[in-house]
């Protein structure tokens, strides 16, 4: 028998493959992008007035040097302090809050636009504990201004769509829908619902 | 006249080269999935924290970075306290101030105001430097702040 030699493989083709796989993954892929919590520092004023603050107003939350929790003089565990931030939040005290579901505690805060949350650590805190805190904080924000979200939303048109999902459809360029409408909405929740949290050195 | 002519075995056969592109992409498969994009060669220990609450570190405004964490092996002279490295060097409390300037001074001055410096911590480094690090940017008025995270449950931070 006559040993035929292996036929050629026509290579011509492989470059089409090729560009089809790269022009694939130069559309698939995202550079991972950074996230964090955002914050904004108090600038430092040289004429300071002191505003008188009501107690009742004020929640105060100390981390301390071996990263316990002190909530209002009281030792807390991390995992509660979400609850108890969203009842100081949506407490109502003076009864001017309409879209507020508190417990109209006279002693504890007025309404959300009163209320600070005031968050101390010392020199010793660790890094780790001091974000879980931060976390734990801005989420009994966005409890409550989820809860807003449902039932604004609802009036105008954006049903099942909670403060969070707003932001995040805000910010999307592929997002179908009146966005002028949605800024309103976010900007009117987050006037309802202020993040005021102060962190103090 | 024979049928089985005699191969004349002159020269050497030609290496297909077919199989080339293949260890092409073998190569570039293997750095496209294990290259890592940083601006910045770490010298100190960097493990984020998680959380949750989190937003995207919007890059259409310019940010700035700031590091800081225990120095990793390899450079255990600069000690075992949590340091501060700014770009990519080691630096002083006090240089925070110069580098905060230097960034703005390379900035459009229209975008200055939206300067943001994201703090990029090691979550075993303790708040005392952290709390120095934002007084000093109060003290240049670089208000905005992000604190670098990870995404995943806060709860597991601590232990």
């Amino acid at each position: 028998m006559a040993k035929r030699s292996a036929p050629e493989v026509n290579a011509g083709s492989m470059a089409d493959i090729a560009f089809l796989l790269l022009i694939f993954f130069l559309v698939t892929t995202t550079i991972e992008k950074d996230s964090g919590i955002n914050r904004k520092l108090p600038p430092i004023e040289e004429t300071e007035e002191d505003v008188v603050i009501k107690q009742k107003n004020i929640f105060t939350v100390l981390l301390n040097g071996k990263d316990q929790l002190l909530v209002e003089e009281e030792l807390m565990e991390l995992k509660d302090l979400r609850a108890a931030a969203v009842e100081f939040l949506d407490n109502n005290g003076n009864q001017s809050c309409t879209y507020c579901n508190g417990a109209k505690d006279p002693s504890s805060s007025d309404n959300p636009d009163k209320a600070i949350i005031s968050l101390k650590n010392e020199r010793e805190t660790s890094y780790a504990a001091y974000i879980s805190v931060q976390n734990e904080l801005v989420a009994a924000y966005n409890v409550l201004r989820n809860k807003r979200a449902l039932v604004l939303g609802s009036q105008e048109g954006f049903l099942d769509m909670n403060f969070v999902q707003m932001q995040k459809n805000y910010k999307d360029a592929r997002f179908v829908g009146n966005k002028t409408k949605l800024k309103e909405i976010i900007d009117q929740i987050k006037i309802e619902y202020p993040q005021k949290l102060s962190e103090v050195q | 006249m024979s049928k089985f002519k005699k191969k004349t075995d002159g020269g050497i056969p030609a290496i297909s080269t077919a199989s080339l592109p293949d260890i092409v992409f073998m190569l570039l498969f293997f750095f496209m999935v294990a290259t890592v994009m940083r601006e910045n060669s770490l010298k100190i220990k960097n493990a984020l924290p998680v959380a949750n609450q989190v937003e995207k570190l919007d890059k259409k405004n310019p940010v700035s970075y700031i590091y800081m964490g225990k120095p990793s092996t390899g450079y255990e002279k600069f000690g075992t306290e949590s340091r501060i490295q700014l770009n990519d060097q080691f630096a002083e409390l006090s240089e925070v101030g110069a580098f905060i300037s230097a960034e703005r001074a390379a900035l459009r001055e229209e975008l200055i105001p939206f300067l943001t410096v994201a703090l990029k911590v090691d979550k075993e480094a303790n708040m005392g430097i952290v709390g120095d690090v934002k007084q000093e940017l109060r003290k240049v008025n670089a208000l905005k702040i992000n604190y670098t995270t990870g995404v995943g449950d806060a709860m597991t931070n601590m232990n």
